[in-house]
């Protein structure tokens, strides 16, 4: 405990030596993202650290809880319905038509192979040109309807934190299936899959225009808090940046920043207590002792595979809120941002850092990890260009110097990953057992 | 008659070619997923990335070849650049499993903890390259581009559709020839190859054997080496080098080896080739084929393309979904539990 409070305590004074020293909005910036960053670690450390499951579909949660922010926040754009709705509901229909088709086929031909496979190929394929029929056309329409500034078909319109929820039902909806295929195989299966899933979750996101523009943006997403212009004419503002002594400009975005920071923290905060509630339920107690082995806890009559589903599809949620609530903070969902290294391993080191399976530690590895990541490449940047101040411009150490910092940073998590991996598995705060009720 | 002819040439030169030449530079890559597998028991996340770390070093080798003047006549100077680049890159291999992977054999660490430490690898492997050749692509084919040109398909033949065999086609599927041979020929014939495969399938029958482990791991890094270095090399010389591109050279690799059954050599050529004709068959626009074969009435409208070819990585998901759901072992695997 004394640990715990140690490492917190030191972790705050950072953050408000960065408040004192550089600016409140720099040290609230990345205190929101280290807030979302410590949701999306929870969610994994529900994965790995509580039932022992290789996840690499990160980035998919994260990037479907975003696009969940599109579908509930954004206006709905009734041109787009009106143009192509209704061709892709029918594209829709005859999808959902062949997959029935498909399964049907599959079952009842199950003693012919051959005429099995060639019957599900060629209704597969016939049932893809069809529905391509109202696909295309429909896709086409919307596209072209204001195609600057919509081209898509909007969302709902509802209140965006609204779609924190929705974000993680939706990611918990694709994990699902994952879940299912690969439950009760070996964990290599489960890694590839979701790799596979995440990436695909990706191509289909920064392609199809029409869901939520693609690499084109959705911008001017609705906000949980009041917009800064706003708040500069409101005469309480004015009253807090006098009593600061601060340009009224700033004072408004600070306030901003910590409406925000109230928000994603009283998230965190429910799903952290949630979480605690679930460890030391025999729920909890079930997945460590299948974690810890898992041969056992099957001989004691325990659903393995099922378990395992169960907590798949809870950090897959869990990781679903965190994107939604970064999209909800950058105030745009851009389908080119989603990366790999930066949404799937980024949250595995925070978590391995962290002390995987201790919630304590996993929040607090999601503050640390993304604090080193910003403030690595402001350090980098700084040596860079003092030693490269030092260097004739066209030198080519130089040039690697300037260019390095941004690559650095890879460099630099991949080392922390492997050396705790290999130094201090148990990670920073190393999971305490919680004692068994009497 | 001439339509036949022309839409054979057509399917050769568009689908039956690239595929042949894609599925051998996946079948190199797969064949180093699968012996990892085998041998150390782990799916290696930085797999795709010693590919490009190979390339990379194979691009500075060759550069500084070609700077002292050196050259292949009409074949790329990579050929020679990729052998210095082999002992290189089984040196950064042999020395990450020295550094890390070893710890883990000794304590006996379950598989996820072997992926966990990979993709810190693979982390880092990737912030070196990008730092040692940067983020841009980069064209290394130098000698002659074309075996058979179009013009001169055209000219020869006398048919309307060209025929294109580049020279980085016909190096790929040459190479992974050779290159199978080989290492079959090592698995099966020879007394360290035939030790390796005692040791991939039971560890301890193996260790009684008076097999010497450390021997082993090496020999399988060295041969990863090798076939990383052939795949990465190959591919960049077919398709240009980019760091980027590379990364996502991962999932049909994995993909390969799931669909022949992960540790098994000969699973993963043919997973390879699976996975390669499907993206490629289920992405390519079969209209102008289509016209060519059918007879004249039956002609298609539309493109008669199943898939738009930024889906294509999601053909190898697919292929592994339905070999998940049907035989989860792959097609010449064990047990997938």
């Amino acid at each position: 405990m004394n640990r715990t409070a140690l490492l917190y305590a030191a972790m705050a004074a950072v953050l408000l030596a960065v408040g004192l020293l550089q600016s409140w909005q720099l040290a609230l910036t990345i205190f929101n993202l280290c807030v979302i960053s410590a949701v999306m670690s929870l969610g994994v450390n529900v994965q790995w650290g509580v039932a022992g499951m290789f996840n690499v579909g990160t980035m998919g949660s994260a990037a479907v809880g975003g696009l969940a922010v599109v579908l509930v926040s954004a206006p709905p754009v009734g041109a787009a319905w009106e143009a192509g709705g209704t061709g892709l509901l029918a594209a829709g229909a005859v999808l959902l038509g062949t997959a029935v088709a498909v399964s049907v086929l599959w079952r009842r031909l199950s003693g012919l192979p051959v005429t099995r496979g060639l019957a599900v190929t060629v209704t597969a394929i016939a049932g893809i040109l069809v529905a391509q029929g109202w696909f295309l056309p429909a896709t086409a329409a919307i596209e072209a309807v204001d195609a600057a500034s919509a081209g898509y078909l909007g969302g709902l319109g509802l209140p965006v934190a609204l779609s924190w929820g929705v974000g993680g039902l939706l990611a918990a909806l694709v994990a699902w299936p994952i879940g299912r295929l690969t439950a009760g195989l070996r964990s290599d299966y489960l890694a590839v899959a979701t790799f596979g899933i995440s990436e695909i979750i990706l191509a289909v996101l920064r392609n199809e225009e029409w869901l939520a523009r693609g690499v084109k943006n959705v911008t001017g997403l609705p906000r949980p808090v009041p917009y800064e212009a706003d708040l500069q004419s409101a005469p309480w503002a004015q009253q807090i940046a006098d009593w600061l002594g601060w340009p009224l400009r700033d004072t408004a975005s600070v306030l901003v920043k910590l409406a925000y920071a109230a928000w994603f923290l009283a998230v965190l905060l429910a799903i952290w207590w949630a979480l605690e509630r679930l460890a030391r339920a025999p729920w909890g107690r079930m997945m460590r002792a299948i974690r810890d082995n898992e041969e056992a806890a099957r001989a004691m009559g325990k659903d393995v595979a099922r378990r395992h589903l169960q907590a798949f599809v809870l950090g897959s949620a869990i990781v679903g809120i965190g994107g939604a609530m970064l999209v909800t903070l950058d105030g745009q969902f851009t389908a080119g941002s989603y990366q790999p290294l930066r949404f799937t391993f980024l949250i595995w080191v925070m978590v391995i850092i962290g002390g995987s399976g201790n919630h304590r530690g996993a929040i607090f590895g999601g503050f640390l990890i993304w604090f080193v990541w910003v403030q690595a490449e402001t350090a980098g940047l700084w040596l860079a260009a003092t030693g490269a101040a030092l260097l004739s411009p066209e030198n080519p150490l130089r040039l690697a110097l300037e260019q390095g910092p941004a690559q650095l940073r890879y460099v630099v998590m991949g080392l922390i990953l492997v050396l705790v991996m290999r130094f201090a598995p148990r990670g920073l705060i190393p999971e305490a057992t919680p004692e068994a009720p009497k | 008659m001439t339509d036949i002819l022309n839409g054979l040439v057509h399917l050769t030169s568009m689908l039956i070619l690239p595929g042949l030449a894609y599925g051998s530079q996946l079948a190199l890559g797969a064949l180093g997923v699968t012996l990892i597998f085998g041998v150390l028991r782990f799916s290696s996340f930085a797999h795709a990335e010693g590919l490009s770390l190979g390339t990379a070093l194979t691009i500075l080798i060759t550069l500084w070849l070609q700077g002292m003047g050196v050259s292949l006549g009409v074949l790329p100077t990579a050929l020679l650049g990729m052998l210095l680049a082999m002992p290189l890159l089984a040196l950064v291999f042999i020395g990450t499993d020295r550094a890390l992977y070893r710890h883990f054999r000794r304590i006996n660490a379950r598989p996820e903890v072997f992926m966990i430490v990979s993709a810190g690898v693979m982390l880092i492997m990737n912030g070196v390259i990008r730092l040692v050749i940067g983020t841009d692509g980069r064209d290394f084919e130098d000698g002659e581009r074309f075996i058979v040109t179009a013009r001169g398909f055209r000219d020869w033949s006398g048919l309307a559709e060209p025929l294109v065999l580049k020279t980085s086609q016909m190096l790929t599927i040459g190479l992974a020839v050779l290159a199978m041979a080989c290492l079959f020929r090592f698995l099966n014939r020879t007394r360290a190859g035939r030790s390796m495969r005692a040791y991939a399938d039971n560890r301890n029958l193996a260790l009684l054997s008076g097999v010497d482990p450390d021997r082993i791991v090496r020999l399988t890094w060295v041969l990863v080496a090798v076939l990383s270095v052939l795949a990465g090399v190959l591919f960049g010389l077919d398709k240009g080098y980019r760091p980027f591109v590379y990364q996502q050279l991962l999932l049909p690799m994995f993909a390969a080896a799931v669909v022949g059954g992960l540790g098994s050599p000969v699973g993963a050529v043919v997973g390879s080739m699976i996975v390669a004709f499907s993206e490629l068959a289920l992405t390519f626009a079969w209209k102008k084929a289509l016209t060519y074969l059918l007879p004249a009435g039956l002609a298609p409208d539309g493109m008669m393309q199943l898939l738009s070819t930024e889906y294509k990585f999601a053909v190898s998901f697919l292929i592994l979904v339905i070999v998940l759901l049907v035989r989860p072992a792959g097609l010449y695997g064990k047990a997938a539990r």
